[in-house]
């Protein structure tokens, strides 16, 4: 199913293999990381193309979250179901979302998923298991509910469905009632949180009064993982394990991450209410910088190599961008202009 | 045997469950226990698994019902009373409403509103919100006021590739009755003449069809007679039904149970005030209920909504134009 949009294929991991007791932690590793990598070299292009003028609307980034949503969309397998959030560039590429949809949906090309109709965070493919997000928060995880529900109607098993949310997120009656209808119908649902701070500009002390979100696990009757958001290796161990746990059949699973959010909301804002002190505190750090001074000190990756994986997410970057940009722009004309999927309503609705 | 507009709502659930394996119900207290007006009485039991108790959670329940069909299958959900689709209301005009506008997936959900005032239910079990749902791009709104209607309009909402908002009218559960449930109708879009006549257009829906036709009768023995045009679906609206009618009669009533800001009236009105304006001999008159909440009481309750009385008295006004 996912294989059939992939026009990014997984790269291969690339140098000597390392013989040791952590070996079997390095391929893993070494994939995210490279899935990372291309996310946050495909983030950075396209603040620059904002920058530019070049993007139709806004541009939220994902840095500091690639760890995090890497080990989330890396771990998913086709025919499994993904509502990212904003910040899931890196979960969405390694779940198998091509370049070429990231780069046609935030510059407007007719050739994108959403052919101009919706843009840049809220891309989607229903029929590939990811949804498309809608702006308002929370409301994406009883969807994923939903189809959950729908495969175990039709008695297919096996598979689960993972939502994305942040800190802010988890304050909307939305999130709470999903989460508890989870909860009651036993659902293989796997929430992760990232609790990177800050929602917009709204600190975490002012978003929720419980010590620390996982907390809110026991209340829903679902298990809580906790993971160090800057730490890859913490990421994938958390989400492996509540993933097994989903495909398990011991219900939903709540993962949440602490990490900082390493840009502003969008590329529209500075981030300039964000203290000092949160960037140089240990939440602060870069993960894409932990995880490759990790894979260089263990030597799962020397540091050419991880040069060579850089020069090869830029060129696929570059490509990207320069098919997209030569790509037709949606054409009013040429539109149907229809809402409804039924060929007999059509210009029914306009007065 | 008579079936009434409530059995004719649960037989069409029945029959939908039956030959469709993809359709189940899901909203509060739909199981076991029936549903609180009995619309899924003994569903759970006929059809195991497939009626689903849900938590008191609109927003939720709608979500899910949006991904069962994302992913295959049509569900029903059935809002405990229309009033409290507006917790759901982000999921519907958002989420449903939007779909297939943007991954041209579609999104085959039937959502069921028991809609509209009886005495003593007070400002938050009465509702008619199909003026709210029709404002939004992506949703049918159906608007049955038969038995009949209320049969194969659910059968073909639940057909339907797109989402429907069905707002079915509690007024009508347990006072409508008919003989016999009908095998066809009339498709989604598409207005009836509920009653024939030359001097005056009474163009309504759900419940208010039943008051305008006992005004037709009423003014027919005073000698005018009388066109209802029952709209049957409000979106989409079938214009060209409406302005047939006003050319036949050159006098338009239009009269709806909603609240008089904006709405199905107003659009009525609007449309046939702009292409049909040679068509009238008198000004395009409406009749909705009062602005203010829904009262509880039934003194108030009578006085607030349309009734036979106040039609009749907007009628004659008209006619006399």
């Amino acid at each position: 199913m996912v294989q059939s949009f992939l026009t990014t294929m997984p790269p291969p991991v690339a140098g000597a293999a390392t013989v040791e007791a952590g070996a079997s932690a390095r391929e893993p590793y070494a994939r995210a990381f490279q899935w990372m990598l291309l996310a946050r070299h495909l983030d950075d292009k396209l603040a620059s193309l904002y920058r530019g003028g070049k993007i139709i609307g806004g541009v939220f980034l994902g840095r500091g979250q690639e760890a995090l949503s890497a080990a989330l969309g890396m771990q998913l397998r086709p025919g499994d179901l993904f509502a990212p959030l904003i910040r899931d560039l890196a979960g969405r590429l390694a779940f198998g979302e091509s370049v070429l949809d990231v780069v046609r949906t935030h510059l407007g090309s007719v050739l994108g998923p959403m052919r101009g109709r919706d843009g840049n965070v809220h891309r989607g493919r229903p029929k590939a298991g990811v949804l498309p997000m809608i702006s308002h928060l929370g409301a994406m995880v009883s969807v994923v509910n939903g189809a959950l529900m729908a495969r175990r109607f039709r008695g297919e098993h096996g598979h689960i469905g993972a939502a994305s949310i942040g800190d802010g997120g988890t304050s909307t009656g939305s999130f709470h009632e999903a989460l508890n209808q989870a909860a009651v119908e036993k659902l293989p649902l796997v929430v992760v949180v990232a609790d990177n701070q800050f929602a917009y500009s709204t600190p975490s002390s002012r978003q929720f009064a419980c010590r620390d979100l996982l907390d809110r696990a026991a209340g829903y009757g679902v298990t809580g993982h906790s993971a160090d958001g800057t730490d890859l290796g913490s990421c994938l161990d958390a989400i492996s394990r509540a993933m097994a746990f989903a495909r398990g059949g011991r219900g939903p699973q709540m993962v949440v991450a602490k990490l900082l959010r390493l840009c502003g909301h969008g590329e529209h804002d500075d981030g300039a209410y964000v203290e000092s002190r949160l960037k140089r505190a240990p939440a602060g750090r870069d993960c894409v910088r932990v995880a490759e001074s990790h894979l260089v000190k263990l030597d799962w990756a020397s540091a050419e190599t991880v040069k060579q994986w850089r020069a090869t997410a830029v060129q696929q970057v570059e490509d990207a961008v320069a098919t997209a940009q030569r790509e037709p722009l949606p054409d009013p004309a040429k539109d149907d202009w229809r809402a409804l999927s039924e060929a007999r309503f059509a210009g029914t609705h306009e007065a | 045997m008579s079936i009434t507009y409530l059995e004719a709502i649960r037989a069409a659930q029945a029959r939908a469950l039956e030959q469709d394996p993809r359709v189940f119900i899901y909203g509060q207290d739909v199981g076991a226990f029936g549903g609180a007006f009995k619309a899924t009485k003994n569903l759970a039991r006929d059809f195991p698994g497939r009626v689903l108790d849900s938590p008191i959670s609109e927003d939720a329940i709608v979500g899910a019902a949006i991904g069962a069909a994302m992913d295959g299958m049509r569900p029903i959900v059935e809002m405990q009373f229309a009033d409290f689709s507006s917790v759901a209301f982000n999921q519907i005009v958002n989420q449903a409403a939007t779909l297939y506008w943007r991954t041209r997936v579609p999104c085959p959900i039937t959502i069921r509103l028991p809609s509209g005032g009886t005495a003593g239910s007070g400002p938050f079990h009465s509702q008619s919100l199909e003026v709210i749902y029709a404002h939004f791009p992506g949703l049918v709104v159906m608007t049955p006021a038969t038995v009949e209607d209320a049969y194969t309009m659910l059968l073909e909402a639940v057909a339907i590739d797109d989402p429907v908002i069905f707002c079915e009218h509690k007024f009508l559960y347990y006072h409508l009755k008919a003989d016999r449930l009908p095998d066809e109708s009339l498709p989604a879009g598409k207005a009836r003449i509920a009653r024939p006549g030359r001097d005056l257009s009474i163009v309504t829906y759900s419940a208010m069809l039943h008051e305008s036709l006992a005004v037709a009768e009423e003014l027919a023995g005073q000698g005018s007679e009388i066109e209802v045009v029952d709209l049957r679906t409000v979106k989409p609206l079938d214009t060209d039904t409406v302005m047939a009618s006003v050319a036949r009669t050159g006098r338009l009533l239009c009269v709806g149970e909603s609240w008089p800001w904006g709405g199905v009236t107003a659009e009525v009105v609007a449309r046939v005030a702009a292409d049909g304006f040679g068509l009238l001999d008198a000004p395009p008159q409406r009749l909705n209920c009062k602005d203010t909440p829904v009262p509880f009481h039934p003194n108030l309750w009578t006085a607030h909504r349309p009734t036979a009385r106040s039609i009749a008295s907007a009628a004659r006004d008209l006619l006399r134009l």
